[in-house]
């Protein structure tokens, strides 16, 4: 898929505000303050910081995933599992920690469980060679029949030690709010400034010419899935924490958020381009917009058709904008 | 090529030996399921996922993937619903070209933003999976149409027809594997949407029309998705915003998948499709007898669709090997 | 600064809003889903309810039916600073955090049409249709009189954690241990077919094929019985299977008019959502207390008591619907 690329040409260097302005980023920005103007029409209730805060939380744990799912998409695969993967490794953690195994123990069990699924996509996608989008389709279902075996229909709770993420504040911020914009800097640098983050984009650009340059690929691409396999377990134990209490169906659905905020935020569907901070913006934009119908008591259809037009629309522009510019 | 055609054959021979040991299996452990009565069973399971196999197979040969099939089985079969139900009086069989035309319009709309953005189409397909669902709900009023709209000689299709008693939504899903049989092997089209998936660079120089073969593609997937529609109806006599066709994609994925159609276009056969439902189909009606819990279903479900795939590309490299010629 | 700006317009707004609905009592009404037939007759309780008493009714529910998709929906109704809600709760146990933070905002939370079972203390009082302590009584007599008290029976019920249906089938399988009356009567599997349609059309069918004398179904949930009722339809054996359970009229006029189904049960959506309405609003002002023992006069339903553990009964047996009373309801 990735070959598909568009070859560019060399052409005269683009203005300032053009390099600055001209990007799928501002795009983003520009739907933020028309989500909030809005939302704050559509009801009264909407405009309040701290409300905002509590509604990112309940999305915080999908929105650092995606943040993960970027640097994949840059690359050139794409997984459509860490949904699923956050469901599995939360019940196989609070299902281990039900059975008697210590909390930190279990903990570490739940990571591990998340890399060895990281692992499996890997193994699926860079050594055999399969497509990846098909790959995680497969292991989307695989992982969450996994969850249903463990978990049953039943909810397994989780030790009131545990429980309370949410409600931990620092300097008056959600702790998950804090820990999605602590990991988009890290990100954000890593890809931004690293000599790991520039080949990241150019395996995305052409793989061939990368392996050319001497950058190993395939190492660089299992990296990704494993840590995104780590990061999705993480983030299904912070929404463990979150509820108090794991089932099979945590975000279910949850894929399609993650593939939203990456294209909404400006990644490439090809690979190759793509910033942290889009998906940054992107995840607040989401926030918004669902929070603003939510609160409006808009039917809940409304909200479903509002992200697949948003996902069709920001798909288009993304092409649009990178078929008129140059990194 | 006789070679790859061989390696096909063996494919399919491969399936067929499945479901016959698996049904042996089944049936040394509960007799009752080696009886007419089960295979009456079986075959009322899947015609839906039969007629969602074989435009999914058409899709994927060509290439792409459908995952919205879900959401325009759904819709149909509540525009349908919504007719039964707002105008009584109407002819019921109506409700087929309805159907069949609202799945095809929605296919289309797929089909142009694929053609005419240059998109992936997993991912519009992603996007539209969402946005139909949502506009089910906007047109039901998130309300479901009740079993008594929904007209009684609809319900009755699922339960007899004039030939030996069979069901006609299970005529009506052997009759599209035919059809589907004749389109691949037998036309123009068939032949394009084979040379577009082996290789979508050389189609146009071959002199074939790219975006016409593609929006007939989604066209055709869209159109059988709401025949679906309309026989998901019969077959289960309500519709549901939120139900109807959810997770209806992943099956049909897994059938086609195991099936031996090729995710990376080109290949695969009416035959093997079809063995592939009839395989799901054993499956699902097994589970229950031996009284395993329904919860294991998508984890089989998923483990089938990962061996599939390994299976799918050990078969290619060997006829890769064997005809020496590189990898698709 | 822009934060400083956004609380302090919230502030202002929240003032007006405290003011212009200080009359009337806000109630909303959280469903499992939408889509769902039998909220539609639990909500038009409500809707009716507020039409003649003091209150403003507004239904939600998520898209699907998972145990977390309720929660964005009660952040946003403790934003709106609602009155009371609500609420079919999704799960026992993933919705506590959240009702704790609308009870410290002093909104009423109530549970209504299934409860948070183990976890009580997270809501003000609970509104079941009926004493679910006598639903598997019944259903065992309802049974037994269609098959003549003897025989093998069966029971398909939704999933194998679901609450409500585990608590009467205890009750479905003591009754006929220890009574006398069904002593011919052999219970011999419980299958689950998951409330989709699908599986528990396979789950009937393996039931038929595993046991070929079974007399009876008792399918204590309103998608199962659709679908045993439909597999008995198909197979013609109407007079050799009885069907019967938990069903909404609506979906089961069909199989009563054509003999399929002889009999089967529920309650009165309607009566719980008419019932949750009056109570809050005599919660809100003063006119009921929430406390065990206490009683309220409900119009057309009565004097109503506060059960064990803030619990209330709408009505004290189920309804049964058969082919001389079903053209009577309409949800």
């Amino acid at each position: 898929m990735t070959d598909t690329t568009p070859t560019r040409e060399m052409a005269p260097a683009r203005p300032t505000w053009h390099v600055v302005l001209v990007r799928p980023e501002t795009m983003t920005l520009l739907l933020i303050i028309i989500g909030l103007v809005g939302a704050s029409i559509l009801s009264p209730f909407f405009l309040d910081a701290s409300y905002i805060m509590r509604s990112f939380t309940l999305t915080a744990e999908m929105s650092i995933v995606a943040l993960v799912l970027t640097m994949v998409i840059i690359s050139g695969e794409i997984d459509l599992s860490p949904a699923a993967n956050m469901a599995l490794s939360a019940c196989v953690f609070a299902w281990v920690q039900d059975a008697g195994v210590a909390l930190p123990l279990a903990v570490i069990v739940g990571l591990l469980a998340g890399l060895a699924m990281g692992a499996l996509n890997a193994f699926m996608s860079i050594r055999m060679q399969l497509p990846s989008i098909i790959v995680t389709i497969g292991t989307l279902i695989f992982f969450r029949g996994l969850a249903q075996i463990i978990a049953g229909d039943r909810s397994i709770r989780v030790p009131e030690s545990f429980v309370g993420i949410n409600a931990v504040m620092v300097f008056g911020v959600p702790l998950p709010v804090v820990i999605f914009v602590l990991c988009a800097i890290v990100l954000g640098l890593v890809l931004g400034t690293t000599v790991i983050g520039r080949q990241i984009y150019q395996i995305g650009t052409n793989q061939q010419a990368a392996l050319h340059a001497g950058i190993n690929a395939k190492r660089i691409k299992v990296g990704l899935f494993l840590l995104l396999g780590v990061v999705s377990a993480a983030a299904g134990m912070m929404a463990a924490s979150r509820l108090g209490s794991v089932r099979y169906d945590l975000v279910l659905g949850g894929e399609l958020q993650m593939v939203l905020m990456a294209m909404l935020g400006g990644t490439y569907i090809f690979g190759g381009r793509g910033t942290i901070l889009g998906t940054f913006l992107a995840a607040w934009l989401l926030v918004i917009v669902s929070t603003g119908m939510t609160v409006a008591n808009l039917l809940p259809a409304i909200q479903l058709t509002v992200l697949g037009i948003l996902l069709i629309v920001a798909i288009i522009a993304t092409n649009f904008i990178y078929a008129r510019t140059q990194r | 090529m006789n070679l790859v055609r061989n390696i096909l054959f063996r494919r399919e021979a491969g399936i067929l030996v499945m479901i016959v040991l698996f049904c042996i299996a089944v049936g040394l452990y509960k007799p009752q399921f080696l009886t007419g009565q089960s295979l009456r069973i079986i075959l009322l399971l899947t015609p839906l996922i039969m007629i969602g196999a074989m435009a999914q197979m058409l899709v994927l040969v060509g290439r792409h993937v459908d995952l919205s099939i879900g959401s325009m089985l759904g819709f149909s079969a509540m525009v349908v619903g919504l007719m039964y139900r707002e105008f009584p009086d109407l002819w019921w069989v109506i409700g087929f070209p309805i159907a069949i035309a609202t799945g095809a319009v929605l296919g289309i709309f797929n089909g142009l933003l694929v053609t005419i953005f240059k998109l992936p189409s997993i991912i519009v397909t992603l996007g539209t999976l969402s946005l139909y669902r949502g506009l089910t709900f906007i047109i039901s009023d998130a309300r479901q149409i009740n079993r008594s709209d929904i007209p009684s000689e609809l319900k009755l299709m699922s339960r007899t027809s004039p030939v030996f008693d069979i069901p006609w939504i299970i005529l009506i899903a052997f009759g599209i594997a035919l059809m589907t049989y004749v389109i691949a092997r037998h036309t123009q089209l068939g032949r394009q949407i084979y040379a577009l998936g082996s290789n979508p660079e050389a189609a146009p120089l071959r002199g074939i029309d790219v975006t016409k073969v593609t929006l007939v593609v989604f066209a055709l997937s869209g159109a059988l998705s709401g025949l679906a529609g309309i026989l998901y109806a019969s077959r289960w006599g309500f519709v549901n915003p939120s139900n109807t066709g959810a997770g209806f994609e992943f099956q049909v994925i897994a059938a086609v998948v195991i099936g031996g159609v090729s995710i990376n276009g080109g290949v695969g056969t009416v035959m093997g499709t079809v063995l592939g439902v009839l395989l799901l189909g054993c499956v699902a009606a097994a589970l229950p007898l031996l009284g395993i819990p329904g919860s294991t279903q998508n984890a089989i479900y998923g483990s089938v669709i990962l061996i599939a795939l390994l299976i799918d590309r050990s078969v290619r490299q060997r006829g890769a090997a064997s005809i020496s010629r590189g990898g698709a | 600064m822009l934060k400083k700006l956004l609380i302090t317009t919230t502030a202002a707004l929240a003032l007006t809003a405290g003011n212009a609905f200080a009359e009337d009592i806000d109630i909303v009404f959280v469903g499992k889903n939408t889509g769902n037939p039998y909220f539609d007759s639990l909500t038009q309780g409500f809707v009716d309810a507020c039409e003649v008493i003091a209150c403003n009714f507004e239904f939600v529910a998520p898209a699907t039916a998972e145990a977390t998709s309720q929660i964005p929906f009660l952040e946003a109704q403790i934003q709106r600073g609602v009155d009371v809600i609500a609420i079919s709760p999704n799960s026992p146990d993933a919705l506590n955090q959240v009702f704790d933070s609308a009870r410290e905002k002093g909104i009423i939370v109530l549970t209504v049409n299934g409860d948070i079972t183990g976890n009580e203390e997270h809501r003000d009082a609970t509104i079941l249709p009926t004493d679910f302590t006598k639903v598997g009584a019944d259903q065992i007599e309802m049974v037994g009189s269609l098959i003549g008290y003897e025989g093998e029976v069966a029971i398909l019920s939704a999933t194998t954690e679901a609450p409500d249906q585990n608590f009467w089938i205890e009750g479905m399988n003591e009754t006929i241990a220890n009574d006398p009356k069904y002593a011919n009567m052999t219970l011999v599997a419980t299958v689950y077919g998951d409330d989709q349609p699908e599986k528990s059309t396979t789950e009937m069918e393996a039931l038929l094929a595993n046991f070929p004398d079974l007399k009876g179904v008792i399918a204590p949930t309103t998608v199962g019985i659709a679908a045993a009722a439909q597999v008995v339809q198909s197979r013609g054996i109407a007079d050799q299977v009885k069907v019967t359970g938990l069903g909404l009229p609506s979906e089961m006029r069909d199989f009563v008019k054509d003999g399929t189904v002889d009999g089967f049960q529920l309650w009165s959506p309607y009566n719980e959502g008419w019932l949750a309405s009056h109570f809050a609003v005599g919660l809100k002002n003063g006119s009921m207390t929430n406390e065990v023992g206490a009683t309220f006069e409900v119009p057309n339903l009565g004097t109503i008591t506060i059960n064990e553990g803030n619990s209330i009964n709408t009505q004290s047996a189920l309804t049964t619907f058969n082919a001389d009373n079903i053209d009577d309801f309409d949800f």
